[in-house]
């Protein structure tokens, strides 16, 4: 216990920070492209779909330096990004942010097209022929039938959120108190040769992740939202 | 209240179907028509086309003085500005909302008659007398999931009704329904029917169900209209042999024109080694080759001896079946006749048996 007090939480409440913004991201954004994706045909439809899947299969070593020429101070968008809040965004927990949202928001963008597409498009069509516009519809009829699935991938997404590294450790770096979040706090002790603090933020992440896939299996394998009732 | 419509839809070919074209010209005046047709004729895809839910290729669709579609004008409305009652298979209520908050989301999402205070009242009593119209104010409160196939079907139609569609589509909606329950909904229906004045275009592949409920009949076959009209002038004279086989009540007997006399209005037709004796047959000339088309309930079947009359068939009993509406009885040469179960019993035991065509029963369709 006295090693517990010992230890410095910041990593932990970070992680946690970055992640939940992360999430929201993805949900907000991913729904979006997932609904667009799910819904509508449209030219270059293949191509959005594999630039989405292209997080998945590149090393994160190529994503964070790809990150690094788009978002860095060089660089146009690095310009204009610190023009506007004063900073850069580079090696700092905003970048952590993006490499958390990089990480999850793939995988939340391919499961949750499959469960938008899994709503009978009757209920949707019933509701337009009522007069209900395409955003009523959304909202009324498309999520309420899809919550399920999407919250237990919300569940899902904060925990994969909470796990980068790679990615993490190329645009925000590892600076204490700063950037170092979880998975680079436990590097960082390793890698100093501190095996206590390495074992108890493994078991801490260990735990985070099956509070969190816990109750995202009960809702994905629950009751399964009733498109036939 | 009418539809004027002129639908051409081309499918690219699927798996080992082929291509497929719709081709109609659909007019419907207020009443039920009823799209009938085997499955795969195209008949949802009329409905889709006139909800706005597929685009044709080319043509018109005109209701009342709207103007849905025209592909030359490039019009296209979008589903929720047609206000077309749609029920699909299944009904598609929404399962997570009650009987009550179904109805309220077809009133909300008309633009029209939002807002005010005034409005909301209106709407309120509007779906309460419909909710008692159609006898769902007990179960209001009540999810689909929660309410027997009759019930959802009553629901899903008070929900069309909110907005005072211009037309009511409907497809398949008796399915699943048991025969109880489907008498049941065909009131409901006619009862929608006689209070709407909107055309109600229904599909089905049940013959009974479009006989029960059409005022008009369109006959589909592959992409094509092949009859259409009033329901009994469809059903009594059905415009060629493949019409009377997909309406499949009928006998075809292969006959030939034997003499033609218009003074008399009389013609004599030769059946298997038969001869029957018929009105004049305007169109047709001595020899002609064609079919006679018997309804298998028209036949006036009697024991083999009976007093000879004209207008008889002697055939060979080859089995019978019990069905709903008495027995059915099989004869050589594939003919079938409808009798009750008192007329067979008294049948019974004989080998072969007298079938009458009566006068009025006689329809001939050229080669």
């Amino acid at each position: 216990m006295l090693a517990l007090i010992a230890i410095d939480w910041f990593p932990l409440w970070l992680s946690l920070r970055v992640a939940a913004i992360a999430t929201v991201c993805v949900l907000t954004l991913g729904t979006m492209v997932a609904y667009f994706l799910s819904h509508k045909s449209f030219r270059g439809k293949h191509l959005l779909d594999s630039l989405i899947t292209l997080p998945l299969v590149l090393p994160p070593t190529v994503l964070g330096y790809y990150l690094l020429v788009i978002a860095g101070r060089a660089s146009p968008f690095g310009h204009i990004y610190e023009a506007a809040f004063g900073q850069p965004l580079v090696f700092t927990w905003q970048a952590a942010v993006v490499a958390a949202f990089l990480h999850s928001a793939p995988i939340y963008i391919k499961a949750a097209t499959a469960v938008l597409e899994t709503v009978d498009f009757r209920f949707e069509w019933a509701a337009q022929s009522l007069g209900a516009s395409e955003w009523r519809t959304f909202w009324r009829v498309t999520l309420p039938l899809a919550w399920r699935g999407l919250s237990s991938l919300a569940a899902l997404s904060f925990a994969r959120s909470l796990g980068d590294f790679g990615v993490t450790i190329m645009v925000a770096g590892n600076i204490p108190g700063r950037t170092q979040t979880l998975s680079v706090a436990i590097y960082d002790a390793v890698e100093s040769g501190d095996g206590t603090l390495a074992r108890v933020l493994v078991v801490v992440v260990s735990v985070l992740a099956i509070a969190l896939l816990w109750p995202a299996a009960y809702l994905s394998r629950g009751k399964r939202p009733a498109t036939t009732a | 209240m009418s539809i004027h419509a002129r639908l051409v839809k081309r499918l690219p070919a699927i798996a080992a179907a082929g291509p497929f074209e719709l081709n109609v010209q659909l007019q419907a005046e207020a009443g039920i028509t009823v799209l009938f047709g085997p499955s795969g004729a195209g008949k949802t895809l009329i409905l889709n086309c006139l909800g706005g839910f597929a685009r044709p290729d080319e043509g018109r669709i005109l209701v009342n003085d709207h103007l849905f579609f025209d592909a030359a004008a490039g019009v296209h409305l979008p589903p929720r500005e047609r206000r077309c009652g749609y029920i699909f298979q299944d009904h598609a209520l929404f399962p997570h909302m009650t009987v009550r908050q179904n109805l309220h989301f077809a009133a909300g999402s008309r633009a029209s008659t939002n807002s005010s205070t005034n409005g909301r009242l209106n709407r309120r009593r509007r779906i309460n007398d419909l909710l008692e119209a159609f006898e769902l104010t007990d179960l209001a409160g009540r999810k689909p999931m929660q309410l027997s196939g009759g019930q959802k079907q009553r629901a899903a139609l008070a929900r069309t009704l909110v907005n005072e569609p211009r037309l009511l589509l409907l497809d398949e909606p008796a399915r699943g329904l048991d025969p109880r329950l489907r008498e049941g909904f065909y009131d409901v229906l006619r009862r929608a029917r006689d209070q709407l004045r909107i055309p109600i275009l229904l599909v089905t592949h049940d013959l009974e169900e479009c006989f029960e409920l059409a005022d008009y009949v369109c006959l589909m076959e592959n992409g094509r209209f092949t009859q259409t009209g009033a329901r009994d002038s469809v059903f009594k004279r059905p415009a060629s042999i493949d019409v009377a086989r997909a309406l499949g009540i009928y006998n075809i007997l292969p006959a030939e024109i034997e003499s033609l006399d218009p003074g008399r209005n009389a013609s004599r037709l030769r059946v298997f080694e038969f001869e029957i004796e018929g009105p004049y047959l305007p169109g047709h000339l001595i020899g002609d080759q064609g079919y006679l088309c018997v309804p298998a309930s028209e036949f006036r079947v009697g024991p083999y001896d009976s007093p000879p009359s004209v207008n008889r068939l002697i055939l060979r009993l080859s089995g019978h079946t019990p069905s709903p509406r008495g027995v059915r009885l099989q004869f050589e040469h594939g003919v079938a006749a409808l009798v009750t179960e008192w007329e067979y019993r008294n049948l019974q035991g004989e080998d072969r048996l007298s079938l009458e065509i009566p006068l009025s029963a006689i329809y001939f369709i050229g080669k």
